[in-house]
């Protein structure tokens, strides 16, 4: 496992054809710290800076380049084996059992037909015990709960053991305690050598793993930092509005988000859709 | 005990293949006239040429295998597509591809003049296959014009289209020639009936190397059927597969549909039953269901021959009075 994987974003600028909406980016590096969050409101631009950073789009102007090279130049095999993605919600078109979900992430390990060797069971095996489906790895995804189907797919793009992560709301749809186990693991992953990168909407969560945010609001990123950096009622306000107020984590003394119980009217800054 | 997932991959493959040998070793004793025994005894040992044996060699026979690659073709083209499309009803001819190759195949049965050959190619071939990739176009941009059509709305397109082919191709017979309306049967319904290998052969050379194409992106099928960004994450180079989709299902349908006419449903209901019997790994799903789809295409055309003896039924009308009402349970139960 490499884990030398910095993805660098050179003046990126990325608009979509149909409006006038665009991301543009400062000069960016991402994949150096261990467990890197994606904040910001809807519309604010995250699952296009994941995106772009994945190779699955092109900037209109500037460059994503790994290694100096820009991601356009690389095979899409080649960039997989260093780069994994996980898009937000991929419903299969057929009940796939997980140990079969998990085993699509050797793609970029075996040849034609796929491969049934020591090192890709291992990687499979590993993956699954990682989200702890080991138990469940003959069971069709239907049969799983939400929060399970979410593990099975994460542990796909583990089996891939690309050095850099990019998964995007992994924790969507998860309950508290669901979405907190998925954190924890791709901390703990991020401590095992690799650089996870996520776009989430679960700020607290951010705040207490990650350790690094990026905030994003209409496609510009207004603030990059360590958590105690980023989450401050100051800077926050001007992605969500007034209506936030910034406590400390009576476990860890970092900062937490609440809402308020009185909100200041229609407030301006909100939901961008 | 539990068996490995080889060995359990090979046992499957092998329950197929027994399917499809048995039909290959049952069906050319079956037919609207049976054989007697004497007259093949005096051709295999005595070599003496009898009508009997014509019949099994020159007509049963060759029939026979065209049916098992016909319906193999279509069932592992309609297994592809249903992945493309994302939609498990997909197949060649509810889609209308295959209706679009007949009514370029069917051009060159109208003018004659515009038929020729060379060697196991020909024009036929050609323009069943510029009809194909016609249609699949339109269907394609249709697909992505409408965003992300629903399952019925790609339907509707398809099995629109299928018709519009069937009444271009009745407007031509009764404007060239009004009195050979039944002859041109095949190119409504499909029909298998062949005299010698001839038909065998121009199926194999063109849709062969179809078939093979598809099944060397088996792998790529099971990341499509989450999505195509999971796929591009996962390392699947997507535009790449979905080109070659369109290449190996265009040529596989065109081969068929050139000798055998638009054979409907088979192609929609054999990945069905594959899917159920074993799995979604399209690893085993696209052997598996060129080896059913030839079986049961194999069987229905066995019905064809029989059911009204001594007169035939074109092979298209059996498999769509079966195929039609699965289509619409499938179709209701989504």
């Amino acid at each position: 496992m490499n884990s030398g994987n910095p993805i660098d974003l050179d003046a990126v600028r990325f608009q979509y054809a149909s409006d006038g909406w665009s991301l543009e980016l400062p000069r960016l590096r991402i994949g150096v710290e261990r467990f890197t969050c994606i904040v910001g409101p809807n519309g604010s631009g995250k699952s296009t800076l994941l995106r772009l950073a994945a190779g699955l789009l092109k900037p209109v102007s500037g460059a994503v380049r790994l290694d100096g090279k820009s991601l356009s130049g690389f095979p899409r095999r080649a960039l997989a084996r260093r780069i994994g993605f996980l898009p937000q919600e991929s419903p299969p078109l057929f009940d796939y059992a997980v140990e079969e979900v998990v085993r699509l992430g050797r793609y970029v390990h075996s040849g034609w037909f796929g491969e049934a060797d020591a090192d890709g069971q291992r990687a499979v095996d590993k993956a699954l015990s990682d989200v702890g489906l080991t138990a469940q790895r003959l069971r069709p995804l239907s049969h799983l709960s939400g929060g399970e189907r979410k593990r099975a797919m994460i542990a796909a793009v583990l089996a891939q053991e690309s050095g850099l992560l990019l998964l995007d709301e992994p924790t969507a749809a998860l309950d508290i305690h669901h979405a907190a186990a998925v954190m924890r693991l791709l901390a703990r992953l991020g401590r095992r050598g690799r650089a996870v990168v996520v776009v989430t909407h679960e700020l607290n969560l951010a705040a207490l793993f990650a350790e690094r945010l990026l905030l994003l609001v209409g496609g510009r990123v207004i603030a990059d930092g360590p958590p105690s950096h980023v989450v401050r009622a100051e800077v926050l306000r001007e992605a969500y509005g007034d209506d936030i107020m910034v406590r400390e984590h009576p476990e860890t003394g970092g900062p937490l988000v609440v809402a308020r119980r009185c909100g200041a009217g229609d407030a301006g800054g909100n939901d961008a859709d | 005990m539990p068996i490995s997932p080889n060995l359990r991959a090979r046992l499957t493959l092998g329950g197929y293949l027994a399917v499809a040998l048995a039909a290959l070793a049952v069906l050319p004793w079956i037919g609207a006239e049976p054989l007697d025994g004497e007259q093949l005894v005096a051709f295999f040992r005595d070599g003496q040429q009898t009508p009997h044996a014509q019949i099994l060699l020159q007509q049963r026979l060759p029939r026979i295998l065209l049916a098992l690659l016909v319906g193999g073709m279509l069932s592992l083209t309609g297994a592809t597509l249903q992945v493309l499309f994302r939609n498990p009803l997909a197949e060649p001819w509810t889609l209308g591809v295959a209706g679009g190759a007949a009514v370029g195949a069917f051009l060159t049965q109208a003018f004659p003049a515009l038929n020729l050959a060379c060697g196991p190619l020909s024009s036929t071939q050609a323009l069943a296959l510029l009809g194909a990739a016609v249609a699949m176009g339109m269907v394609w941009l249709f697909a992505r014009r409408a965003g992300a059509p629903t399952v019925h709305t790609l339907l509707l397109a398809g099995v629109t289209l299928s018709i519009v082919c069937s009444g271009a191709m009745l407007l031509l017979v009764y404007i060239v020639s009004p009195f050979e309306v039944l002859s041109f049967n095949r190119w409504m319904m499909g029909g298998l009936d062949v005299l010698g290998y001839r038909e065998l052969v121009s199926v194999l050379v063109l849709g062969m190397p179809g078939v093979l194409l598809l099944l060397s992106l088996a792998r790529a099928y099971n990341h499509l059927a989450f999505s195509e960004e999971l796929a591009l994450g996962h390392g699947v180079d997507v535009a790449r597969v979905k080109r070659l989709t369109f290449l190996g299902a265009g040529v596989a349908t065109a081969a068929c549909v050139a000798v055998a006419g638009p054979i409907g449903f088979i192609g929609m209901i054999v990945p069905h039953v594959v899917r159920c019997l074993s799995g979604f790994d399209y690893r085993m799903v696209l052997p598996c269901a060129f080896l059913l789809g030839g079986s049961v295409l194999a069987v229905c055309d066995g019905i064809a021959r029989t059911v009204i003896a001594p007169t035939e039924i074109p092979v298209g009308v059996i498999t769509a009075v079966i195929g039609g009402p699965a289509f619409l349970y499938l179709l209701g139960k989504r």
